[in-house]
Formats: structure tokens, sequence, C-alpha cells
């Protein structure tokens, strides 16, 4: 799994390397969930390194409720017309045909997401099978690897989609950057240990003793709303962040989309911080932990 | 280090790994302390935003003005190009190398690739270059020197102290580009 692993000499594509090597170009940034061309454009315009299409922000999507799927290849169409970055989808967990159509409609990174409804309650998809390269969700660090392990080239911590608060973000990036830090200290023995406690193959445990970091970039996801909170996660370790109904679910999106790029790359400067913070008008409402019936952090296995 | 966004933790451990010192830069301050600058790959019109933002253009366009070696991968190069087509209407550049490029000119994502790339001024063996999204030459001036192309394109430019690649030398476990722009362009 190593990047530097003998690709052949020729030319090749959908290699570990070109599909990691994607995610290595947005970090630093921050992508955005949205719904219309519109919204793209004004992801865009406030610096957005990647938008996310998709025909409903988790908020909506938790209101709603009913079974959410891929969204419409001409909603993702005309959002791919729209920008020059980068255009993520989402899949549901398992559909692997609803991710040979995003990538036959040339997508930039699908999402394999908890956020739609899965459509298979044991089996992610093959993700080795595909020239696209795919993120994937994870709430601790053995199910980083299990995803890594069927070829997610990206990592995101969940955190709780659609709810403006960012507490189960941070448990989820603690958790995983806690038990990396955690296996560093491991000696060999307990290393067999680690990988049956966190259900994950033994050579990526051994490779992450190693070299002290995941695979993939981590990036951070679920819950986010303001400037601060972006900055929370980058400071806590993760390397981008997604930024869903966060945005468009604000009384002003334009100037909170630009404070939350310009957060995010100066996360590690309080006076830039304090700047960017100001006169965002209302962020979303957001809900509490204790409010929701669906978790959706816990669909993925 | 330009490090406003993108691939930079990559080119820093390239630089450092060549015995070089590196610093992120984010702000105009930190700017002039450098001796040369590295212009990362990621998305150019995320740093172009930024860039204004944070009052980084004129500079930068000084420190180019002036001479400063720089080396810009993908999206740097980008910045540094003479002309640049399907970007956005509002999308600026530098013009300290005369190249014009086209952005995402091989396609997106799922037309990604690496390859072999053989270039002279470092020798054998060949480079693993990767492509991302990545932006073509569609015309490099007389003053440039081409110093590698795959598929008859220019894939690697110079001109005077200014080096552009149009793939990611960061994403390989291989210094020798890097140690070329630190001892041939900034003269450590």
């Amino acid at each position: 799994m190593a990047d530097n692993e003998n690709q052949g000499t020729g030319s090749a594509q959908g290699t570990i390397r070109v599909k990691r090597g994607l995610a290595e170009m947005l970090k630093g940034g921050v992508i955005m969930d949205v719904v219309t061309p519109e919204q793209a454009k004004i992801a865009e315009d406030a610096g957005a390194s990647a938008v996310m299409a998709l025909e409903r922000v988790p908020a909506d999507i938790r209101a709603d409720g009913g079974i959410a799927r891929m969204s419409d290849p001409e909603m993702i169409e005309g959002i791919k017309e729209a920008v020059t970055i980068p255009v993520m989808a989402k899949a549901r967990i398992g559909h692997f045909v609803e991710a040979q159509i995003l990538q036959a409609l040339g997508v930039d990174y699908i999402d394999e997401s908890e956020v739609l409804t899965p459509a298979d309650e044991t089996h992610h998809i093959d993700k080795f099978a595909f020239t696209v390269p795919f993120v994937c969700g994870a709430t601790n660090l053995g199910e980083a690897l299990r995803r890594i392990s069927e070829g997610a080239c990206m990592i995101r911590s969940k955190g709780e989609a659609g709810t403006g608060n960012v507490v189960e973000a941070v448990r989820h990036l603690r958790s995983i950057i806690g038990d990396i830090r955690r296996i560093t200290q491991a000696d060999e023995a307990e290393l067999f240990d680690w990988a049956k406690q966190l259900q994950a193959p033994l050579p990526l445990v051994q490779e992450i003793a190693e070299t002290g970091s995941l695979q993939v970039p981590l990036f951070c996801a679920g819950g986010l709303a303001t400037p601060a909170d972006a900055a929370l996660a980058m400071q806590l370790g993760a390397e981008a962040v997604f930024v869903g109904s966060g945005i468009f679910k604000s009384s002003n999106p334009a100037p909170r989309a630009k404070a939350i790029v310009e957060a995010t790359t100066n996360y590690n400067d309080a006076d830039i911080l304090a700047k960017v913070s100001r006169g965002l008008g209302a962020p979303m409402t957001g809900i509490g932990m204790d409010e929701i019936d669906v978790r959706l952090a816990d669909r993925g296995w | 280090m330009l490090a406003l966004q993108g691939a930079f933790a990559r080119h820093v451990a390239a630089i450092e790994r060549c015995g070089a010192e590196a610093f992120e830069v984010r702000t105009a301050g930190q700017l002039d302390r450098g001796d040369a600058l590295v212009l990362p790959g990621g998305e150019s019109t995320t740093m172009l935003k930024l860039l204004a933002t944070f009052e980084l253009v004129e500079p930068l366009r000084k420190l180019l003005a002036d001479g400063l070696p720089v080396f810009g991968t993908c999206a740097g190069m980008i910045l540094l190009a003479a002309d640049v087509t399907d970007g956005r209407d509002d999308q600026i550049s530098f013009g300290a190398i005369d190249l014009d490029v086209r952005r995402n000119g091989y396609g997106r994502q799922v037309d990604s690739f690496e390859t072999d790339l053989r270039v002279a001024a470092i020798g054998e063996p060949a480079l693993r270059a990767v492509f991302i999204r990545a932006p073509l030459v569609e015309r490099a001036g007389p003053e440039v020197e081409v110093l590698a192309s795959h598929d008859d394109v220019p894939v690697l430019c110079r001109s005077g102290s200014v080096l552009t690649s149009s793939f990611h030398p960061e994403l390989v476990d291989d210094d020798r580009l890097h140690r070329y722009f630190l001892d041939e362009l900034v003269g450590r």
C-alpha cells in the first residue's frame, strides 16, 4: 500500500498514487456541499477547493426522511459545467452501480457516504475496481483502515452530518488521531492485538506504527458550521474540511463560505480567525445529539 | 513554500530531504524571508482568491520581477504562466514564464495518469511523473527552455530563475527535481 510501490514503467491511469494525488491537492482547503450550479459558483468564488454535488444538503435529508439516493446526473453535469474546481458526488454505501454511473459522468471523486441510505448492510464498494478515487467516512481508526483496505484514497471523519453540531466530528477525529498516536507507542506484539481490536488488516496497522500517519489524507466532515469549527478540526489534525449544510443553511452563505476558507488556511492564527469570524450573520440553527432520531454515523461496517 | 492551500507539506518534506530549510508562507511578511519560493499543486482558483485576500498578489509580483528563484508545480505553473485558457474569467497569472497553458488540459481526474519521463538535466533513471488534472502547455515562448516533454508537449520548463512542471514531483520519493531547483536555480 505504500505510495512508492512500483507501478510499472508505462503510462497508467487510476493508480493508487494518481488517486491519492488528488486528495493531496485538496489539502488545506474546504470542500462545500452544493445543490445547484448557482451555489457551486458561490462556493468557487469563496475559494472552495472542490464542491460536493448533491440533491439535498444533509440537514434537509434529515428533515425530509425517506430514502436518499445518488443525485440526478443532469444536476451533477450542470454543476460540473458551472465551475473549474473538482466536483465530487455521493453514492450509497455498497451501491457500486451508482458509483459506475458517477465514474461514467466523469466526477472527480466519489463519496461512498453514510448521508445517503445504505444499499448494502454488509459490503462496501470494491473501490479498487474504479479509476475514479473514493473518499469514505470513518468514526474510528478501524473503520478508516477497513475502508483503505477496500481502496479508499481519502478518509473523512464522519461527524454527524446535517446537525451544525461539531461535537461528533471532534469525537471521531480525536479517536482516529489518538489511536494512531497510541499505535506508534506499541511494541511488535501489541500490534497484533491492535489489529484484532480495530478489526483491521495487520499490515496497515504495522505501517501506521512505522510511519505515524494514516496511509491516505485525513479530512474532517459532519457538523462544521463556523470558521472556528473549521480551525478546530484543522488544529486537531485534519488536513482539510468538508462543510455541508453549514454554509447554505446559514443566513448569509457567501461571506460565511469565504470566512471558513480563510480560517482553514490560517487555522493557527487567532488574530485572523477573530477577524474573519465577525459579522457573518446567523449560522445554521443546529440540533443537539439528544434531539436526533437517526445517527447517520452509525451507517457503515 | 507558499502554503495557502494544496500539496505544500509534501514539497516541504522533499526540500528538507535535500538538506535545505523550508518554511510555510501565508503572509506578506513571511514572503520576504526566503531565498526562493515554491508554488505547490492544489487548486489555482482557491490560491488566487487567498493571495488576493491576504494581500500577497503585489508583493509576489514584485519578488518575481526582481528575479526570485521560483518552482511552480501544476497549479503553481498556472499561476506563473503568461496566459491561461479554460480558467475562470477573472483568473490572473503572473507571467513569470512565457507559457500559454490550458487548465485541466489533460482532462478530469479519471484522465489523470502517471508515466515515466526522461529528463536529461537530471540524468537516468527516468522520473516517475504524476499528472493530476494537469495543465496543458499550448505554447512555449522562444526564451523558454523545455527540459522534458510528454507526447511532444512540454511538461517541464525553465526560463531564467523560473522552473515549472505540469506534473507533481512532490508525490514521488525522488527528490532530483527539487535538488536541481536548489542547485541550479537557487545556487545554494
